[in-house]
């Protein structure tokens, strides 16, 4: 009887999670008539003409390009960038690194409208709205609390004597964080870099904002905005998403364990 | 290591980033909440109003009814989210075939895209051809239902659409909450003769229950902010009824240009969230911090 109930939860919670995502996936393979079908149709002829339309006729190749460019480049900056100031809050004892946690958890939590007006601002002023930089610039600094509280977290779990030993030996703090930190902390670096990736993969809000321009612009915001004027062009939306969301579930499947620690030891939002 | 000069230089990049783009513009929010300035009205200019947009803001009934919607939506979207996910971490957190598997399934809402999940549910809301309709009415495509432009079910609809892809994101925070519980206690429990439900009530929940706080706290900030679901599924329509404060503010500053009135919205969105923050920093951050500096 718990047997039964218990399988029963374990099917419920997998078909809640799978199913309306893996609905829209066969959207994808179906063709026109099979989309609008009642009753509709569960198993897709598997017509791949509607990757070809988007590919072709809505140019999604480019929002891949962007997408991959903006999120790899945030990433790789912020992770450079946050190991830095982690490094710093991990072994340097002074008053105000509490502090500074307290503010990065505090303008984590910031609503995006409520800086979003001056950040245009700042962007339009600078001439970078419509560029890589910007929406990356924007990026950074969205995904640094995250980052920084995470390596932050690893980085103490790191035992400090090999490193002592290279300072004695006449490394420079920077060296120590280049030469011995980095390597040992690989996994939480690794964690963390995926966390930044996922969310800035995924980001609309600024995205939206910075990039007007279609040839610019990433995944998130082509098909929010995907063109349609009478009909929606559901089969190529479809498509389109299911490109999208594959490296992400790609690396959920791989990395599940990494992604749950990261989010439960960080204790910061993703 | 000690003395803070030389800690300055690994610190500065990020710092001049988060005074930049975060610090910055909130302190800017504030200034221009004071003056009139709208953008399609360039021959007013920029004129200091004092309180007037947050006196505007009290009578807006448009403002005060996404107040109210965002208040519903919050509250709902969280206490299932976190309820939901209570009934995940409990699932997987015991040992069977194929629990890393279902694992890795749960996180799969958390993982697409916000947009991506819109249009799927916009989709599945569908008023022609949609399977929430089949599902509910099978063939009888006459009696068919199109929440996403009535009035009564939009909201609904919106509320269906975070709550499937957040509850996985709760049930990871309360998953480790349920972890930390040793097992003795269980078991001492057993012995005792308590019955499933017992220990249930009795040692799981009163232990869990710290997470499952952390859990609603991150939700209810993070659906504060609630924005990508109701720009692709409906605009904040019908009739204004899933307008919710960050699509306002959105609106009334960048598809209006009305900035002076516009910030006055965000720094109410911003106040509301902050007053959120500091609950959730003297509830957890200072934990945390003590645990790693005691650890």
């Amino acid at each position: 009887m718990k047997r039964l109930f218990f399988s029963l939860g374990v099917i419920l919670i997998g078909t809640f999670s799978l199913l309306p995502f893996l609905w829209f996936v066969l959207t994808s393979w179906k063709d026109p008539t099979e989309i609008t079908a009642i009753p509709p149709q569960i198993i897709p002829s598997f017509h791949w003409g509607f990757y070809r339309s988007a590919l072709d006729k809505y140019g999604l190749l480019g929002y891949i390009r962007n997408s991959a460019v903006v999120a790899g480049a945030a990433t790789l900056i912020s992770i450079a960038i946050g190991s830095l100031a982690a490094y710093a809050l991990s072994r340097f004892h002074f008053s105000w690194s509490r502090l500074y946690l307290m503010l990065l958890l505090c303008v984590s939590m910031f609503p995006q409208i409520a800086i979003a007006g001056p950040v245009w601002r700042i962007l339009n002023h600078l001439g970078w709205l419509n560029t890589y930089h910007g929406i990356v610039a924007a990026y950074i600094s969205l995904s640094l609390p995250l980052a920084i509280w995470i390596l932050t977290t690893f980085f103490k779990e790191l035992p400090y004597e090999i490193e002592e030993a290279a300072l004695v030996d006449g490394c420079t703090p920077l060296q120590a964080l280049w030469k011995v930190v980095f390597p040992l902390a690989a996994p939480g670096i690794f964690t963390a870099s995926i966390l930044v990736f996922i969310h800035a993969w995924n980001e609309f809000f600024f995205a939206l904002l910075i990039l007007t321009y279609p040839g610019l612009q990433t995944l998130p915001v082509g098909i929010a905005l995907f063109p349609g004027e009478y009909t929606m062009p559901w089969g190529e939306i479809a498509a389109a998403s299911t490109i999208a969301t594959l490296p992400l579930i790609f690396l959920t499947l791989v990395f599940q364990r990494r992604i749950v620690r990261g989010l439960s030891a960080g204790a910061v939002k993703g | 290591m000690k003395g803070h000069r030389s800690a300055f230089p690994f610190l500065f990049p990020s710092l001049l980033f988060v005074l930049v783009f975060s610090l910055y513009p909130i302190f800017e929010s504030f200034r221009l909440s004071f003056y009139r300035l709208i953008l399609t009205l360039p021959w007013l200019g920029q004129k200091f109003v004092g309180l007037e947009n947050y006196g505007d803001l009290l009578t807006d009934p448009v403002a005060l009814n996404s107040l109210m919607t965002t208040m519903i939506f919050v509250a709902v979207t969280a206490v299932s989210e976190v309820m939901l996910g209570l009934g995940m971490a409990l699932i997987l957190n015991e040992s069977f075939r194929g629990r890393g598997l279902l694992r890795a399934i749960v996180l799969i809402p958390w993982a697409i895209p916000t947009v991506v999940s819109s249009q799927m549910w916009r989709f599945i809301f569908n008023d022609r051809y949609g399977l929430f309709n089949f599902l509910l009415f099978g063939e009888k495509t006459s009696l068919y239902l199109a929440p996403l432009a009535d009035p009564q079910l939009a909201l609904m609809a919106i509320m269906t659409a975070d709550i499937w892809k957040t509850s996985s994101f709760a049930a990871l925070i309360i998953l480790a909450g349920l972890q930390i519980i040793p097992d003795e206690l269980y078991e001492a429990a057993s012995i005792d003769g308590a019955t499933a439900w017992q220990k249930f009530r009795h040692i799981t929940l009163p232990l869990v229950k710290p997470a499952l706080l952390l859990a609603l706290l991150f939700r209810t900030i993070d659906a504060f902010r609630v924005f990508d679901l109701v720009f692709v599924m409906t605009q904040g329509g019908p009739a204004d009824t899933t307008n919710v404060l960050q699509f306002y503010g959105y609106k009334k500053s960048f598809a209006e240009g009305m900035i002076g009135y516009g910030s006055a919205i965000s720094v109410g969105v911003f106040l509301f969230s902050l007053m959120l923050s500091l609950v959730y920093i003297r509830l957890i951050g200072a934990r945390i911090l003590e645990r790693r500096e005691t650890a």
